[in-house]
């Protein structure tokens, strides 16, 4: 516990926060430009959640604790995430290094409050949207665990920042097959977690599609304003790992405050080209239809499959 | 008798639950009908508690003196004296055993009406958690048997207590009954075989006479079997989800919790303690059985809608999961390395403990539930958080840790499970590189299948609004239910919060070296050099909150939530409930996208008024999800047993003369026998 990781934490919370609606309205305006249009400016989802965090909330008669709670914990498990996850420096808290099962779970939480908040409004979109949603999940998690296995075999720990590390130390391990196969298989995660297209469409609102939008659909004002920026949260946390993993250069190795500003000059700039390049990926992609989500996802396991018995009996 | 006369602690403890579990039949047989729950079930508690004791001591290393009863019996097998001294496993399992005695019999006292409530029900119950107790108190094969057959009985009668006014407890009873005497008779043969090998019925000396060859692998596939039997694995856990929700709901849990474990316990015996040194297919057997197991159990409990049949199948689950988790820990040792098998081993240990813990506080809760509104059915259910909030809350609680997250018991347990896993090194093992990946992956499938149930079983049940005026009108339960619900609730986030100490002896208990405790609360993987500190972990995710909760109260103070009676209500009347998701349409996709192992069978029944073909006055819709275990093996199997049963009937016609013939063919047959 030494104030280096305190200031560090705060630096990634703070970046986090910051730069998150900044990388969403450039993730919309890309994808806004692509299509012809000229799109709401990048500054829009800054405007959007500072009007919804001023605005009430409703509630119907009869709903529980849960209505209030689950946009909290939400908000919580992803600053939680954004935290753990190595986005500017490498520098952890000694008794809760960045874990990577832990990260999972913690990423889980945000995920089950998500689908409680969609039950609790008992109606058929919010039911509908919070079944899909936990499918989706389940299927993800074999092919999650078993691209943390992936990358953990080389660095022989499951310790992000470990890892992160060992690859800078290693530079020719990146074009390694097996890291490449991981990556690749992390970023199906990715786009399945944060419900991107084409496993979710966020910019929907068409019944037979949607499925985060389906359970946040009775949330409104505050509440809405939590959801919107915890989901986008998650994006900004998984985005930044993904990056960090793939380009490891620039993760500050200590708490200087030289290192953590080129450190947070190096995780914005990634995080935008990677949020562009997704952005104009989605682009030129369908939703897949629910039924196929599936077959995308055994697709991404036995990338991740290959890559860990490759790095067991290969290299 | 010098040891009954001067007993040691251990010796003590043993005989003050055999006393005090005595007393509970005497409170249960004597007691006024009004008074008989209280006192039958006081006692009960207080007889878990001691077991919870006395377990905790043994787990400790308190040695027992042991309690020998001579046995004279005139028989020409070698009987040894009947021996009860529990050793740190044993005591493991016997603090569990208790600790899940005391709260069932504690909801109990509240819970019991009817059958259940009678002087059989509670002497039942009283047996049956006198041989759960005792089981892993045994240090021979004969008490051993004695204490497990203790325990069949006992739940058997109490299982059939209510037979006279529900069916189905009748066909559930012949389930288990038949079941629990296939695993009986197993072990009873896989006992025989390592006391004729070992020449005696002592664990110590079956241990030293050190078995092995076909004796051994004979004996290996008896008992496996036979404690599979016990566990619920995969195929053979038909009787569990017939069972566990017919049975009154304190027993319930005692049986999933407790005695289910009883099955790992043997496992771990007879791998551990009794055969140490098994060969690698044995190791590989354990894993395949607990994956499958596994696997197949949380996929049916994803699709079940019987609350209390949902929980019976994420049994076998969470028993595949232990299952697997020994399997790994016996190959690696196998392959030489310790360090890593430890992990498995105290992640097995760890993953028993914190489901004894869950599981409780999941079928008490399902007991208040049906309690409170007659039904099991979670599609009957819904709105309940805002009816019963002690009940939700500790369900909840209990939830959280069925689908492993943090912070409870369940996300620490499958922790340690994974960070076993991935610090195998199998670069040189081909065998490990193909087991290893593909354990991980089933496990990481049910996990998240795990995730998807919980919201579901909670979500469902006690969120949304009131799907009938039976879940409508119910009530809070009592004091005494209420008190031994949230007592497991603290218990499965106490587990989950400070984990260290438990990991620790878990770990002395099966002679690990790779876990310990760091800064009191906390765990550290030593082989894997990781850590986890729930504690530390709490306290990121509040200072986390602080700022946040700061926030939104400033807001809220600003801007008060408004209470509408319409919140969305696509712009008109707020829906019917009966348009809310249910348990069935919730797992829908679950059914869709497994449909080769689920195999659901589904009927749409669509009803025309005559003068109109085209307009639809009513639709109904069914669907059936089969136990393709139980079609495809076990029907056949009693086929073709009651065909076997007609053929032999035709021996049996009632002609005097043929009786006469077959007697005296079988006189003839023993003269000739006896000849030679």
């Amino acid at each position: 516990m030494t104030p280096g990781s305190f200031a560090v934490i705060l630096v990634h919370l703070v970046v986090a926060v910051l730069v998150t609606p900044l990388l969403i309205g450039v993730m919309r305006t890309v994808r806004a430009r692509l299509e012809g249009r000229v799109g709401a400016g990048v500054w829009q989802p800054w405007r959007d959640l500072i009007k919804l965090l001023a605005k009430e909330p409703t509630r119907a008669p009869g709903s529980t604790p849960v209505l209030t709670l689950a946009p909290i914990v939400l908000m919580a498990s992803s600053l939680v995430l954004c935290a753990l996850i190595p986005l500017v420096s490498t520098v952890a808290l000694a008794s809760v290094p960045g874990d990577l099962f832990v990260v999972v779970s913690v990423l889980l939480v945000g995920t089950v409050s998500l689908a409680l908040l969609g039950l609790e409004s008992g109606t058929a979109f919010g039911g509908m949207g919070s079944s899909r949603h936990m499918v989706i999940a389940a299927m993800v998690e074999p092919t999650v665990l078993l691209s943390v296995y992936a990358l953990s075999v080389p660095a022989g720990t499951s310790d992000l920042a470990a890892i992160v590390q060992a690859r800078v130390a290693d530079p020719i391990s990146l074009l390694n097959p097996v890291s490449l196969l991981a990556i690749f298989a992390l970023v199906v995660v990715v786009i399945a977690e944060t419900g991107r297209l084409p496993v979710d469409n966020p910019s929907t609102h068409l019944e037979l599609t949607m499925v985060h939008e389906a359970m946040i659909l009775e949330s409104g004002g505050r509440d809405l304003g939590w959801l919107e920026l915890g989901s986008w949260l998650r994006l900004t946390a998984l985005l930044g790992l993904v990056a960090n993993l793939a380009v490891p250069w620039g993760v500050a190795p200590d708490a200087a405050p030289l290192s953590l500003l080129v450190g947070v000059g190096a995780v914005f700039a990634k995080l935008v080209v990677l949020g562009a390049v997704l952005a104009a990926a989605e682009v030129f992609i369908a939703k897949l239809r629910l039924f196929r989500v599936p077959e995308l996802l055994a697709g991404s396991f036995v990338l991740a499959f290959l890559s860990v018995s490759a790095s067991y009996l290969v290299f | 008798m010098s040891a009954l006369l001067a007993p040691t602690l251990m010796d003590a403890g043993l005989l003050a639950q055999l006393a005090v579990g005595g007393l509970a039949v005497v409170a249960a047989v004597l007691a006024p009908p009004r008074a008989r729950n209280l006192a039958a079930g006081g006692a009960l508690v207080a007889t878990g508690l001691a077991g919870a004791v006395t377990g905790v001591a043994a787990l400790l290393g308190v040695e027992a003196g042991g309690v020998p009863v001579p046995v004279a019996l005139p028989l020409t097998a070698p009987l040894d004296a009947l021996v009860l001294a529990p050793d740190a496993l044993g005591g493991l399992f016997m603090a569990l055993a208790g600790v899940v005695v005391a709260l069932a019999a504690l909801f109990g006292i509240g819970y019991a009406h009817g059958a259940a409530a009678s002087r059989t029900g509670w002497t039942a119950f009283a047996v049956f958690a006198v041989g759960l107790q005792l089981v892993p108190a045994a240090a021979d094969a004969i008490s051993f048997l004695l204490a497990w057959e203790l325990m069949a009985l006992g739940s058997t009668v109490l299982l059939l207590a209510d037979h006279a006014a529900r069916g189905p407890v009748r066909r559930a009873t012949l389930w288990y009954a038949v079941m629990t005497h296939l695993s009986f008779l197993l072990l009873l043969a896989g006992f025989g075989v390592l006391v004729a090998a070992g020449g005696s019925t002592s664990f110590a000396a079956m241990r030293t006479a050190g078995v092995a060859g076909p004796a051994a692998d004979l004996a290996f596939v008896l008992m496996v079997t036979g404690f599979a039997t016990k566990a619920g694995l995969v195929p053979v856990h038909v009787w569990l989800p017939r069972a566990h929700p017919e049975a009154p709901s304190h027993m319930s849990a005692a049986m999933s919790a407790a005695m289910v474990k009883m099955g790992v316990y043997g496992m771990l015996l007879l791998t551990l303690r009794l055969l140490p040194a098994g060969p690698r297919w044995w190791a590989l057997v354990l894993v395949a059985l607990g994956a499958v197991s596994a696997l197949y159990g949380i996929l049916q409990a994803s699709v079940q809608a019987d609350l209390k049949r949902l929980l019976a199948y994420s049994t076998t689950e969470n028993i595949g999961l232990i299952t697997t988790a020994v399997g790994v820990g016996l190959l690696l040792r196998d392959s030489g390395q310790s360090a890593v098998a430890d992990v498995a081993l105290v992640a097995a240990l760890l993953l028993a403990v914190s489901h004894a813990a869950f599981k409780s506080v999941l079928f008490l809760g399902a007991g208040s539930v049906l309690h409170a509104t007659g039904t099991r059915d979670l599609d009957l259910l819904g709105g309940l958080a805002a009816r019963m909030p002690w009940t939700s809350g500790a369900f909840g609680v209990g939830a959280l840790g069925a689908a492993a997250l943090p912070v409870t018991s369940g996300f620490v347990a499958e922790w340690v499970l994974l960070q076993g896993l991935i610090h195998v090194d199998a670069r040189t093992d081909r065998l490990l590189a193909i087991v290893i990946p593909v354990t991980m992956g089933i496990v990481a499938l049910t996990i998240g299948l795990g995730l998807l149930t919980f919201v579901k079983a909670y979500g469902i049940g006690f969120l949304a609004r009131p799907r009938t005026s039976a879940a409508a009108d119910a009530r809070e339960a009592g004091v005494a239910m209420r008190t031994a619900m949230v007592a497991g609730a603290v218990l499965v986030v106490g587990l989950g919060l400070v984990p260290g100490p438990l990991s620790q002896a878990l770990a002395a208990a099966v002679a690990a070296t790779g876990v310990a405790s760091v800064n009191g609360a906390g765990l550290a993987v030593g082989a894997a050099a990781a850590v986890l500190d729930p504690v530390a972990l709490t306290a990121l995710a509040a200072a986390v909150l602080v700022p946040l909760v700061a926030v939104n109260v400033v807001l809220a103070r600003r801007h008060p939530r408004r209470e509408v009676a319409l919140a969305w209500g696509c712009g008109g009347e707020r829906t019917s409930p009966r348009m809310e998701y249910n348990a069935t349409s919730y797992s829908e996709p679950v059914v869709r996208v497994f449909r080769a192992s689920l195999q659901a069978r589904r009927a749409v029944d669509v009803v025309h008024p005559d003068s109109a073909p085209m307009i639809v006055e009513h639709m109904s819709f069914t669907q059936e999800t089969a136990d393709v275990v139980e079609s495809r093996l076990y029907l056949p199997a009693t086929r073709a047993l009651a065909r076997a049963g007609d053929l032999a009937r035709r021996v049996q016609n009632g002609s005097i003369h043929r009786y006469i013939g077959i007697s005296f063919a079988a006189l003839v047959l023993v003269l000739v026998v006896v000849a030679l």
